[in-house]
């Protein structure tokens, strides 16, 4: 018997097992160093996770009834999705955008569509998390230009910009510009949110989409806290103080099926990453040594086969987030193998959370696995294997480096194929898959993206386009480009630009010219 | 002794999720297949000029993203244009099964869904999918 990630599982685990491990694995008190039992010392007691359900699909008003929607519902946070073309930076009317508009996402191409996007959204009370990367610059400007216009102060704008452009070329594969200037372009974005943006989390260094593209447990933690350090190392070079900065980096996790190893995975984050900060970095300030975390439950764990199955995986993995202390939690819709979730399906999702939080008692007492001699058997055992990839990482020269060589990508892979071929032999049982499988799949309704929507989206831009101050949008993509050519801050030239509503686009493809596009060698 | 098959596989359109179309090459590879992997972001002319230079007997398109009713049927129309008949099309994905019907007719062979086993792919493959010019 084995985890996911290969670690070996004994029939029974005893107060010897827990004798064995290291003193530095002592898993502590929730609220005190390194964090291993939470970063609360009430956690769920004082305030429960946040419930943000992942939406956005169609156009701006689509996704805006759906907000209301979730919002009237019971969520408690706003998580945005874009499409395709939104995030490779391409405008709708773009060849490649074409088929891709509102799919997987909204299209947002100018200022114009954010503002109907968070129509009659409070900003100043509700946080907005971003799932964008590539482009993250230009739609945090959107969002900033948005709440200015608004009267509503920056200091009161709390939310996420996804920005991990690392993960993006480890996994998710939405890029623009290459590695460095990507980095360049954070740096100059971390600056902004340290001077204007205390409550915005300017980085969420993403494991979940490394895990998504089939790493284990314990590559996804590797990974992700090997992200984490180049970005701590980037702000730094940027001249900024590492405690000025670091306490707004969040992180984000996924949650699969193998539910202790997930529960260890949090528990060893937490403890992994204190003492990066504080031993590593010489960070003083105990906030900045805080991993603070969303999770989401595992899409990629998700069958097309007996689609109601999927809500038990979905509150096995959504009790394992809560076991495992996390501040905020998606859970996915049983349909979601198929399109983006239908209302219903998106509703039974958000009361699973509801039902875990106000009925299951788990909240009750913080880290209720702490002292477990399995699980803090676990945690060091996933800690250790975490900390031997990040030493390679540093002995390949760092994450940039490590990704630029495909030394992440290819371990991914061959952990992802090394899965398929365990679940192809039987091995590993997928139910409803390869075991249980039923002769007649019940039918589920799904959720049909209007064919008008691209059309219509293609029109609204090019309307923006032809009413706007085009004197205006030239200059300030002149001043971009200079900046980018040059070292000034560009982040404000952004800003500049999407108020002048030059679209998302346009502003990438300044970026496009002055640092080419990234091409990713075609490696099987 | 007759040529292996070779099979272009292809990520049209803007999604990055390449898991399966990367576990798919390996399959197909370790069952004696030529395998031509285009990379990610691809158009649907990229694709069919890909598909002429390397001379390819079929092509497996993989998308995720929903745009498959656009850009599957341009693939395959782009090949007639290019009066190319015998190369065999297949695609997965997470394509609906109300999209099905109209795929087929596109001229799509097979499609795949999430689930499907690498054996059910590789056997399909292998009954359908012959070096061209070559008798069935």
């Amino acid at each position: 018997m084995e985890t996911l990630s290969g670690i070996p599982v004994k029939a029974a685990y005893t107060a010897d097992d827990l004798a064995g491990l290291p003193e530095a694995a002592s898993p502590g008190r929730p609220g005190e160093y390194p964090y291993t039992r939470g970063i609360h010392p009430t956690m769920y007691r004082g305030r429960l996770w946040t419930m943000r359900q992942f939406a956005g699909f169609g156009a701006a008003e689509d996704t805006n009834r759906r907000f209301h929607y979730l919002l009237e519902h019971g969520q408690t946070g706003l998580s945005v999705a874009f499409d395709m073309p939104t995030l490779m930076g391409y405008d709708s009317d773009h060849p490649r955008a074409l088929g891709e508009v509102g799919r997987e996402g909204v299209a947002v191409d100018s200022l114009a569509d954010m503002e109907v996007l968070f129509k009659g959204i409070p900003l100043d009370r509700v946080t907005a998390s971003m799932t964008i990367n590539a482009p993250a610059n230009v739609l945090l400007a959107m969002y900033v230009a948005m709440a200015d216009r608004q009267g509503i102060p920056r200091d009161r704008l709390g939310g996420t910009t996804q920005t991990d452009m690392l993960k993006e070329f480890i996994a998710q594969k939405e890029w623009i510009i290459p590695p460095r200037p990507s980095l360049r372009l954070i740096q100059d974005m971390l600056a902004f949110g340290t001077r204007e943006l205390p409550r915005w989390n300017v980085i969420s260094i993403s494991g979940y989409h490394i895990r998504e593209a089939g790493s284990t447990a314990v590559q996804e933690l590797a990974f992700t806290l090997a992200d984490g350090i180049a970005y701590v190392e980037a702000g730094m070079a940027a001249g900024l103080d590492v405690d000025a900065f670091a306490p707004r980096l969040s992180f984000f996790f996924d949650v699969h099926n193998d539910f202790f190893e997930e529960i260890a995975k949090f528990r060893a984050a937490r403890r992994m990453w204190a003492r990066i900060m504080r031993e590593r970095f010489g960070s003083k300030e105990p906030r900045s040594w805080w991993l603070r975390t969303h999770a989401q439950t595992a899409g990629v764990s998700l069958t097309a086969q007996q689609p109601m199955n999927n809500i038990a995986r979905v509150a096995l993995q959504a009790l394992a987030a809560v076991l495992g202390g996390t501040q905020s939690l998606h859970t996915n819709s049983m349909d979601e193998t198929y399109a983006l979730p239908t209302e219903e399906a998106v509703t039974v999702a958000l009361r699973t959370q509801q039902i875990l939080a106000h009925e299951s008692g788990v909240t009750a007492t913080v880290d209720p696995l702490g002292g477990s001699y399995f699980v803090e058997t676990l945690t060091s055992q996933v800690e250790e294997a975490a900390w031997e990839y990040i030493r390679k990482i540093d002995d390949l020269g760092g994450m940039v480096a490590a990704v630029e060589a495909g030394y992440p990508q290819r371990e991914i892979a061959e952990a992802s194929y090394r899965f398929q071929m365990q679940v192809e032999r039987g091995e590993r049982i997928i139910v409803g898959v390869n075991e249980f499988a039923a002769a007649q799949e019940p039918a589920i309704p799904i959720l049909r993206i209007d064919p008008e929507v691209e059309p219509r989206q293609v029109s609204r831009t090019r309307e923006v386009r032809s009413t706007r101050d085009g004197a205006r949008v030239e200059l300030c993509l002149s001043a971009l480009r200079r900046a980018a050519e040059g070292h000034d801050d560009t982040m404000e030239h952004v800003l500049e630009c999407v108020k002048a509503y030059a679209t998302l686009g346009e502003i990438c493809d300044v970026f496009r010219g002055v640092y080419g596009e990234y091409r990713e060698p075609a490696v099987v | 002794m007759a040529r292996a098959a070779r099979i272009l596989l292809a990520k049209p359109g803007l999604d990055g999720h390449d898991r399966g179309v990367k576990v798919v090459a390996r399959a197909l590879r370790d069952a004696g297949y030529e395998v031509i992997y285009t990379g990610l972001h691809q158009t649907p002319e990229m694709v069919v000029a890909a598909a002429i230079q390397e001379d390819v007997d079929a092509i497996g398109l993989s998308i995720l993203s929903g745009a498959h009713n656009v850009l599957f049927p341009r693939i395959t129309a782009l090949l007639r244009e290019r009066g190319i008949e015998d190369v065999v099309v297949f695609g997965g994905g997470i394509i609906p099964e109300d999209d099905m019907p109209g795929l087929a007719a596109a001229g799509i062979g097979r499609i795949f869904n999430p689930g499907t086993s690498l054996e059910e792919i590789v056997r399909w493959v292998g009954e359908h999918v012959r070096p061209r010019g070559v008798a069935a």
